[in-house]
């Protein structure tokens, strides 16, 4: 399946979970800066949560991505304002290297959320009890599968359907593949230069 | 839907057309980079055999790893001097301004803009940094976005944003002596939430507001994103024009200043502006407020008890009692006395000529608490330098401040500038995230300025406003 320009349609994500509970987790605990003083975001799989997973000597702390039975997990479950902070791009993309393809949770920070769509990964949400239920699903169904199903706005696991709420714009551009956005912005690239032109602070080079 | 705010119209302005998933595609009037978010922005670029649609609008700075003491190069983190490389190669290719070291001109993103004059009221502006937020106190519609979106926004010029709702905060009244912007959105973030803010733009007004400094501005549109708001921003007034014509972009051509002053007032929020949302906020009750836990909306009055877990809200209550088990604080105390090991004074929230004048003002005449590490971190070179000609760095030594160079450091402690184990840090930056500061058993204490330099002084937290200026001759 792919959308304009070979851009892949992201309707369904389909997979086990892991759940990462707690409110307000921010970007410093999901990839430390200390990770950040690279030029690609190659390899920052392996930093995802880090200070979370490894104690200083890096032995292993209790944390579930450290788990055997969620290290193959797809879905991550979390809580509310998941992503809040820094917007760094690092993140998504620690979470995505680590094999996150979708994230389901209460709320999610704006930037965080922005940052996922461009990786063509979806933020779905759901209220309170909902995701509390899921992530006792999980914790009792390490290899349950999650279906996500961004068009539909549900997300499945076991006998149960739940509905979910994905954000008008996220759904259009990931169910449409339209979520790299530069390629599409970029076709207008005349009106974008009638734009700069019009604006009175705006001196262009010839 | 709001209607007539400045958000409003800084919006319709900027809009080239509406995209097939609904969001609106918006021109980028300035694009501020930096050496940590950009890197792979430019090789997706590279990859796509694209180049940069505008670099006469995109302007770059290092911030994030330049080390604040020794800056000769090649920088002593390699990892640093490659960053530093990397950006230096990209801008070159480019042809893209860039404020580096050795111009006079470096320093923190979004002190650096401001300083310049490239921001200004009624400009888009956006920058791989979640405190771009800051830029809104000119009146500019200022954003934080990840490195896809630069990528986007270096290719196009543009970028795919969806409309939000504006809530107006209006702060009434006088703020008392003592408390300063930074109390002010302290205060609003731990009444609205970190998360009060996802869907907003921040407007803020009213008496206090408006009788605030540029400087003060900045604090408080920089922690926007802190409660949740991706942008704030205070309308455009006299104060705004005052600064903008003694910078760069206009001293010497007044002419310009002119000629955009009516596009700047234009911009300003209609009387009848209509709002999704309004908070008031009474200025006068406020006093210093500092954190007692590891969000920034865990503050608290100086003189208030620490709130009790079982006190708060249902959804706040498990990440307060991990907050207070991490800082160690005790439910029903105030901060007053908590000891620190470090104080640091800098970053874009308060590392600005007025933060250290205040300061310096205040450490005249007495002594960092033995066994307290402090710190003054200027926002960028000019401050360093004008600082310096003031006679700041000296107060600052004398006192037993360490002064240094320009650059982000202990904020988010990606240069030498660290937290050590469970060190406590009285500090003038925007976050208190568990790890932030360098040392994942690290204690932040967020705080304004004044209150910074007090704890230094006195080794603990303390009320700044029961601390007199002393009269050296």
């Amino acid at each position: 399946m792919s959308g304009t320009d070979d851009i892949p349609t992201v309707d369904y994500v389909s997979g086990t979970g892991v759940p990462i509970r707690g409110n307000d987790i921010d970007t410093d605990q999901i990839i430390p800066a200390r990770f950040m003083k690279v030029v690609t975001f190659d390899g920052l799989g392996q930093f995802a949560f880090f200070d979370q997973r490894f104690d200083d000597d890096d032995t292993q702390k209790d944390h579930p991505m450290n788990e055997e039975q969620f290290k193959d997990a797809s879905v991550m479950v979390v809580n509310s304002n998941f992503g809040c902070g820094s917007s760094r791009e690092h993140a998504p993309q620690a979470l995505m290297r680590w094999g996150i393809d979708a994230l389901v949770g209460e709320s999610f920070a704006e930037i965080f959320a922005g940052n996922c769509l461009a990786l063509g990964i979806p933020t779905v949400t759901a209220d309170s009890e909902t995701v509390t239920a899921l992530q006792e699903w999980v914790d009792e169904n390490p290899d349950g599968t999650i279906d996500v199903d961004v068009e539909a706005e549900t997300v499945t696991y076991g006998d149960t359907t739940v509905d979910v709420t994905v954000d008008d714009a996220q759904r259009r551009a990931l169910v449409d593949g339209v979520w790299d956005t530069t390629a599409l912005m970029k076709s207008n690239a005349q009106a974008v230069r009638e734009k700069a032109q019009s604006l009175p602070y705006v001196t262009l080079d010839e | 839907m709001s209607k007539g705010t400045l958000y409003d119209k800084v919006w319709d302005e900027h809009t080239v057309t509406e995209l097939p998933t609904g969001q609106t595609q918006l021109f980028v009037g300035l694009h501020l980079i930096h050496e940590v978010t950009s890197p792979q922005a430019f090789g997706m670029l590279r990859e796509r055999d694209m180049e940069v649609a505008y670099p006469e609008l995109t302007h770059a700075t290092v911030d994030h790893i330049v080390p604040t003491a020794d800056q000769s190069r090649p920088y002593g983190d390699d990892a640093a001097e490659e960053m530093m490389k990397e950006l230096e190669e990209n801008v070159r290719e480019a042809g893209i301004n860039f404020s580096d070291p050795t111009s006079g001109n470096q320093g923190i993103v979004h002190v650096i803009g401001p300083e310049q004059g490239i921001t200004q009221p009624g400009k888009t502006i956006v920058c791989g940094d979640s405190h771009t937020s800051t830029h809104g106190a000119f009146g500019a519609l200022a954003f934080g976005i990840g490195t896809s979106q630069i990528r986007d926004v270096l290719a196009t010029g543009c970028i795919a944003f969806e409309k939000q709702k504006v809530r107006k905060i209006e702060v009434t009244g006088e703020l008392g002596d003592g408390v300063e912007a930074k109390d002010v959105i302290l205060e609003i973030i731990r009444r609205l939430g970190t998360d009060g803010g996802v869907g907003y733009v921040y407007e803020y007004a009213g008496e206090a507001i408006e009788n605030l400094d540029m400087e003060g501005r900045m604090s408080i549109c920089n922690m926007s994103i802190e409660g949740g708001a991706r942008a704030g921003y205070i309308n455009p007034d006299e104060t705004t024009y005052e600064w903008l014509a003694e910078t760069d972009e206009f001293v010497d051509d007044p002419e310009k200043f002119e000629r955009l002053k009516p596009y700047w007032e234009s911009i300003r929020s209609d009387e009848d502006a209509e709002y999704d949302d309004v908070v008031t906020i009474d200025g006068d009750e406020l006093e210093p407020v500092v954190t007692w836990g590891t969000t920034p909306g865990q503050g608290v009055g100086i003189t208030q008890p620490i709130p009790a877990p079982e006190d708060l809200p249902a959804d706040k209550q498990d990440t307060a009692r991990r907050a207070q088990e991490h800082m160690r604080v005790t439910p029903g105390e105030t901060m007053e006395g908590y000891e620190i090991d470090v104080a640091f004074l800098g970053s874009c929230t308060n590392a600005r000529l007025a933060d250290l004048r205040r300061a310096a003002k205040l450490v005249k005449g007495r002594q960092v608490a033995d066994g307290v590490r402090a710190m003054v971190v200027p926002g960028s070179q000019r401050v360093q330098k004008q600082a310096e000609e003031e006679g700041l760095k000296d107060i600052f030594e004398e006192a037993g401040f360490t002064w240094r160079n320009a650059g982000c450091s202990m904020c988010l402690g990606m240069n030498e500038d660290q937290l050590e184990g469970d060190e406590a840090c009285a500090s003038s930056s925007n976050r208190n995230f568990i790890g932030r500061q360098g040392s994942k058993d690290g204690r932040t204490i967020l705080m304004n300025p004044r209150m910074v330099v007090a704890a230094a002084i006195e080794g603990h937290v303390t009320d700044v406003r029961e601390m007199k200026e002393v009269n050296v001759a």
